[in-house]
C-alpha cells in the first residue's frame, strides 16, 4: 500500500475571499500581524501498487482544475 | 435523462439546469463533469447541436472542458441571490439571436466570478463568444452591476461554434409575469427551433 498526500491550492494571482475572510477574523483576535491567508485542500490517498504518475494524472484529471489550482503531491513513507 | 445514461440518441437540444451535483465536492460541477452522459454531451456539442448549461450546468460545462475558463467563488464573500441585468454581446449564436437589449433575470449562486486567463479572455471578446454581460440599467458593464467579480462583467460563454451557451442568471426562473419576469423566454424559446 502506498500513501500520498495531495495539496491543491489556488494559484496565487487568484483572490480567495474565503482565506480573506479568515485573515480578517485573525486580526479581530488580536493577530495584527497576518498579511495573507490562504485556503487550500489536503486529499489523502491510499493506493495499492500506486505510482506518483498516477497521482499527477488523477490531479489532472479530477482532483485539481488547472485552470486555478495547483496541486503538490508527497509521497507518505511512514 | 438520468446522468447513468449513455445515449442521447433522438433529443434534438441539451440543457443542463442549475442547482448542485454531487455535493459539488472538490469544486461546483467537478464530479458531475465525469458522469457518463457528459462524454456523450460532448460529442452532441461538437457535433454542432444546442447545449445550454445554466448556473451549476455551466460550472458543469467547464468542468468538462466543453468551455473553456472556471467559475469561482463570488470576489464578494456572499452568496449571491437577487435580480440582475445582463445584456447580450452577441446575437449571431442559437440560444442569443432572440435577445436584444437590457434582460433582467435572477442569479443564485456562490462560484458565479467567471475567470480565465489573459490568452482566453481575449480570444473570447476576438471570436465574440461572450454572450451576456452583467450591466446597468443603462446596459453599461460597470463594476457596481458585476454582482460576482466576473472578469470583464462576463455573464455567459459560447463554445467556438456557438451552439453551446453556459451562463450564470437562470433564465427558467423568468418565464411568465406570475414569475416576475418574462425575460428568459428569448433564450428558453429558442428550444422551439432545435
Amino acid at each position: 500500500m502506498s500513501r500520498y498526500r495531495v495539496y491543491v491550492t489556488l494559484k496565487p494571482s487568484l483572490l480567495d475571499p474565503a482565506g480573506r475572510a479568515i485573515g480578517d477574523s485573525l486580526r479581530t483576535l488580536g493577530f495584527s500581524n497576518v498579511r495573507d491567508v490562504r485556503i487550500g485542500k489536503l486529499i489523502e490517498l491510499s493506493l495499492e501498487d500506486g505510482n506518483q504518475e498516477q497521482v499527477e494524472e488523477m490531479c489532472r484529471k479530477l482532483l485539481s482544475n488547472p485552470v486555478i489550482e495547483r496541486f503538490d503531491i508527497e509521497e507518505d513513507s511512514t | 435523462m438520468w446522468h447513468r445514461e449513455t445515449s442521447l440518441q433522438g433529443f434534438d437540444a441539451v440543457v443542463i439546469p442549475g442547482g448542485f451535483t454531487y455535493g459539488d465536492y472538490l469544486r461546483g460541477g467537478a464530479i458531475a463533469a465525469l458522469a457518463p452522459i457528459l462524454s456523450e454531451v460532448r460529442r452532441f456539442a461538437e457535433n454542432g447541436l444546442p447545449v445550454l448549461g445554466i448556473c451549476n450546468g455551466f460550472q458543469i460545462l467547464t468542468e468538462a472542458h466543453i468551455l473553456p475558463g472556471a467559475l469561482v467563488r463570488n470576489s464578494g464573500r456572499k452568496f449571491v441571490c437577487r435580480k440582475i441585468a445582463v445584456t447580450p454581446h452577441n446575437t449571431d449564436s442559437f440560444w442569443t439571436e432572440g435577445c436584444k437589449g437590457v434582460l433582467h433575470m435572477p442569479v443564485a449562486h456562490n462560484e458565479g466570478r467567471y475567470i480565465a486567463d489573459e490568452e482566453t479572455l481575449e480570444r473570447l471578446e476576438q471570436e465574440r463568444r461572450v454572450a451576456f454581460i452583467y450591466c446597468s440599467e443603462e446596459g453599461e458593464p460597470t463594476d457596481e452591476a458585476n454582482p460576482n467579480g466576473s472578469a470583464a462583467n462576463i455573464a455567459g460563454i459560447l463554445n467556438d461554434r456557438g451552439n453551446v451557451l453556459g451562463l450564470m442568471p437562470h433564465p427558467e426562473r423568468v418565464v411568465a409575469e406570475l414569475l416576475g419576469g418574462t425575460d428568459g423566454r428569448s433564450i428558453l424559446e429558442r428550444l422551439s427551433d432545435a
